[in-house]
């Protein structure tokens, strides 16, 4: 063990602006791609979802139409 | 004997990459775990550098990660040109926001390393240049690739930045020795011992093991929507579950 006490690990020897704002913005870049994947997943589904729904009002209106 | 040629259309590959992206996730999290409590708890202080050398843990597996994901891409790229496949550009496509961020973070990390040890956030130097290169070559990529409307032409068009592209990447690999550079060499080679403790290795090695898995779930998550976007008027993709109420 490296750490006598929490403030020391956060410390980092006086690198702690560096060696944190390294580690921070790694994960908080890759929670971010994480949630943007997930938001373009559930759009297209989404958006997808309405136009088969759409296509298939159309075909039953058409068929309703037919004598 | 798998046929590979039946994964390589978007409607058998496209509920394989939903089975696996999950197992990818959790092994990424896993070696992240096991690789961050070696980087903090178990390796040593460094002789030189005290405790600002930590940020290898996440330098070195970003960077290697940003070159490797550039490979696949022109791997890809290759595959694509030669047999025409559709899945190809779909997944270099998937795959060049990852890269991307990996070069940035790999640019990153090293500026706040290169402050405290160098003196200097930045210098023109030729890892760091190269590097940059990369960086703004998966942007064109992106640039190019989704600028043009037609998806075939666009992967077309972005197969051929891959493939010239990844010129750069032996570049980045060779710039250390090469050129007289403020970069410090490779700590780990395959032809020689590694230069550094056995646990600081082995806390890299989780972490790029940890990048690694994470860019493979991403890519398959992200092709996913790929394969969504473009094949939204196919038929299998209307009996999907997920597609019905």
């Amino acid at each position: 063990m490296n750490w006598g006490s929490a403030a020391e690990f956060f410390a980092m020897g006086g690198y702690g602006l560096y060696v944190w704002g390294s580690f921070g913005v790694t994960f908080a870049a890759l929670l971010i791609e994480t949630q943007l994947a997930r938001k373009r997943f559930a759009d297209t589904r989404r958006l997808l979802r309405r136009e088969l729904a759409a296509d298939r009002e159309a075909l039953n209106e058409h068929a309703s139409r037919r004598p | 004997m798998i046929n590979w040629f039946k994964f390589a259309s978007p409607a058998s590959f496209y509920p394989l990459a939903g089975k696996l992206w999950p197992w990818f996730a959790a092994l990424a999290t896993a070696f992240c775990a096991a690789g961050l409590w070696i980087s903090f708890f178990v390796a040593p202080t460094d002789f030189q550098q005290g405790e600002g050398y930590r940020i290898i843990f996440i330098h070195v597996p970003a960077s290697w990660m940003s070159m490797f994901i550039y490979c696949v891409m022109a791997f890809w790229a290759a595959i694509g040109i030669t047999f025409n496949t559709r899945l190809s550009g779909m997944m270099s496509a998937a795959l060049a926001p990852t890269g991307a961020l990996f070069a940035f973070l790999s640019l990153w990390t090293g500026a706040l390393w290169g402050k405290p040890m160098w003196g200097a956030w930045w210098v023109w130097d030729a890892r760091l240049t190269s590097e940059l290169i990369l960086f703004f070559l998966y942007l064109g990529y992106i640039a190019l690739t989704s600028a043009i409307d037609d998806p075939r032409r666009a992967d077309k068009a972005g197969a051929i930045v891959a493939l010239v592209g990844v010129v750069n990447v032996p570049i980045i690999y060779f710039s250390v020795k090469w050129w007289n550079t403020l970069h410090q060499g490779a700590s780990v080679s395959l032809t020689k011992a590694p230069s550094m403790a056995t646990t600081m290795l082995w806390g890299m090695l989780l972490m790029a093991l940890a990048f690694w898995m994470y860019s493979i779930a991403m890519s398959l998550y992200r092709v996913r929507a790929i394969i969504l976007e473009r094949e939204h008027h196919a038929g299998w993709v209307a009996e999907l579950p997920e597609m019905q109420r």
